[in-house]
């Protein structure tokens, strides 16, 4: 009876909660800071955690594969596809695929983002080039992005120059219509701020606009990059002498199903590879920019 | 003790304000009409009125951010045409920029132009003042919403603007440290004397910190809130500080309150 007694004394003497200081804030409770620790240990496990699906299909997929269930013309051991990686490298052949695969990509992109991003501040920040430019790009927006393949073959050829048009238009549109509405939705009080503090122009522009839409341009990348890839492997598809895409048709054509499995493998590396760099970046951005 | 820290910087020079048959609509909407007001240099004065009757339009009109539908105002003689270097404001709300940390949201209020170690100086030193040192690192989100509206006030002071103009600058902020924070407007104002229009709710704070209260609202008692001009200007007597429970400022706070349509059951000595 007295232990229990102590005890709720203890408890409430114990609990410092009211005691809060007077000086300082006093206003009420601040969110709490969110940089929490990031131990090695979680990152182990993510990892560790990540790899259990990859390897439990590979694990399925050799054990059906060898199983009989499906003819191997169908279905190719994982063992083979890598023999079959090895064999396009050694004949020096794998590498220059993938490095005119990514070149375009990254040249398309690259391009895209920019021309995006540049029109998206200008349709963004100005009403009147708003009411010029919006309308024709949303119409434009609106077509089927392959329609655009024989006219860019017929224009350009079937070399380099028409793909990467190709994966530009690809990556244009993410960019564009996502950072445009975020331009046009920064809060209005934020830039009244800047404005009643002698802000305008360009400097206006850093001070607020260019910061508030960060997060918006970030995410935008992100997924201009994968269209960028969608649009290459649909451009190569259609006519091309190099590159993964043309590596899928000639494969398919010559029954190569080895082939085709690694180069399904390898384009989700690379779009995993290219898009990890973006995130990133991302982080690094939003450590700086993000709220 | 705070004024003595900001001794060593050079005072601003009060300005004047002064606001001639001021109208404002918006469509047909008449928010302030025919309104005039004149505001000597350095002299502290507080509008009160009905929420919705204008104070904030009228507010931003002396810092330029609107522009009136008739009637016009000066700011030390010289007319206010747009956005104006002479004087700074706290919004209603802290309009901080989530992106920088308190510091950094203070410095906005700096002159434009590159950073120089006095400005880091200004900037300490008010952080100091409305007691944010320990926070200077934070980010908007990491703070209190009273610690917001103290950042937003550091920023305003920051270009020592000849009329400091505040939208309910404590409305957010506790009791307690409200009434620390009036205190410390005070000091400033002794500190750096500028001419200070300060809207608020609360009739005790304007007559604490005002030499002069000017209730707004309609005249026409059939109009709605909005219509607004100025319905009485009460004189606080007494110099600052002023004694908070004083008997004198009891009468003044019940003809207020009476003023806002609040009933105060107040007996009056009259
Ligand atoms: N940009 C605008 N367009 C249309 N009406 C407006 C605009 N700004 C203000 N008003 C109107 O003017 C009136 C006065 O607004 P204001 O913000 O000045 O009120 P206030 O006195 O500051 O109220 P509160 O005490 O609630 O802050 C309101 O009725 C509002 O609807
Ligand atoms: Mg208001």
């Amino acid at each position: 009876m007295s232990t229990l007694r102590t005890r709720v004394v203890s408890l409430n003497s114990g609990t410092p909660v009211l005691e809060r200081p007077l000086v300082g804030d006093v206003t009420g409770a601040p969110v709490p800071v969110t940089s929490e620790p990031r131990p090695r240990r979680r990152w182990v496990r993510a990892t560790v955690l990540g790899g259990v699906i990859p390897i439990a299909v590979i694990v399925l997929w050799q054990a059906i594969a060898t199983s009989g269930l499906v003819p191997s013309y169908r279905l190719p051991t994982p063992l083979s596809v890598w023999a079959a990686g090895v064999d396009l490298y050694e004949r020096g052949v794998l590498y220059q695929h993938i490095a005119i695969s990514t070149q375009r990509v990254l040249l398309g992109f690259g391009i895209g983002a920019i021309v995006g991003l540049a029109l998206a501040s200008i349709v963004g920040l100005s009403a009147r080039a708003s009411e010029l430019f919006a309308p024709t790009l949303g119409a434009l927006r609106a077509v089927p992005s392959l329609a655009w393949v024989p006219l860019l073959g017929l224009y350009l050829g079937l070399n380099e120059d028409s793909k990467v048009a190709l994966v530009a238009i690809g990556a244009f549109f993410p960019v564009y219509t996502t950072v445009a509405p975020a331009l046009r939705h920064v809060d209005a009080h934020l830039v009244e701020l800047g404005r009643s503090y002698g802000y305008s122009g360009p400097a206006l522009l850093s001070l607020v606009q260019l910061p508030a839409v960060v997060p918006a341009v970030i995410s935008s990348l992100r997924l201009a990059l994968a269209q960028a890839w969608l649009f290459l492997v649909a451009g190569e598809l259609l006519g091309a002498s190099l590159g993964l895409g043309f590596l899928l048709v000639d494969s398919q054509q010559n029954g190569r199903i080895d082939r085709l499995f690694l180069t399904i493998i390898l384009l989700g590396i690379l779009g995993k590879g290219t898009d990890s760099a973006v995130g990133l970046l991302e982080r690094f951005l939003l450590k700086r920019w993000g709220s | 003790m705070s004024s003595s820290t900001l001794r060593s910087s050079t005072p601003a020079d009060a300005l004047s304000v002064s606001i001639r048959e001021l109208s404002r609509r918006f469509g047909d909407r008449v928010v302030l009409n025919e309104l005039s007001l004149e505001i000597a240099a350095g002299e502290i004065v507080a509008l009160i009125g009905p929420s919705g009757c204008g104070k904030s339009t009228l507010l931003r009109h002396i810092g330029g951010l609107d522009s009136p539908t008739d009637g016009s105002i000066a700011i030390g003689g010289l007319p206010v045409t747009g956005l104006d270097a002479r004087s700074a404001i706290a919004f209603q709300e802290p309009r901080l920029l989530p992106w920088r940390s308190i510091t950094r949201n203070v410095e906005v209020g700096l002159p434009r132009g590159k950073r120089t170690s006095a400005d880091r100086d200004r900037v300490a030193e008010l952080l100091e003042l409305v007691k944010l040192s320990s926070s200077a690192h934070l980010r908007p989100r990491e703070i209190s919403g009273g610690m917001a509206q103290r950042v937003s006030l550091a920023r305003a002071l920051a270009r020592r603007p000849g009329v400091l103009l505040l939208d309910e600058p404590f409305g957010a902020l506790d009791a307690l440290t409200r009434l620390s924070m009036q205190d410390l407007l005070l000091d400033l104002h002794t500190a750096e004397p500028a001419t200070i229009v300060i809207v608020t709710h609360d009739v005790d704070e304007a007559l604490y910190l005002a030499d002069r209260v000017i209730l707004l609202g309609a005249i026409d008692p059939t109009e709605s809130a909005a219509h607004a001009s100025i319905r009485s200007t009460v004189v606080v007597p007494g110099l600052r500080p002023r004694d908070r429970g004083s008997g004198d400022l009891a009468e003044l706070r019940a003809e207020l309150l009476e003023g806002l349509g609040v009933p105060t059951h107040h007996l009056s000595a009259r």
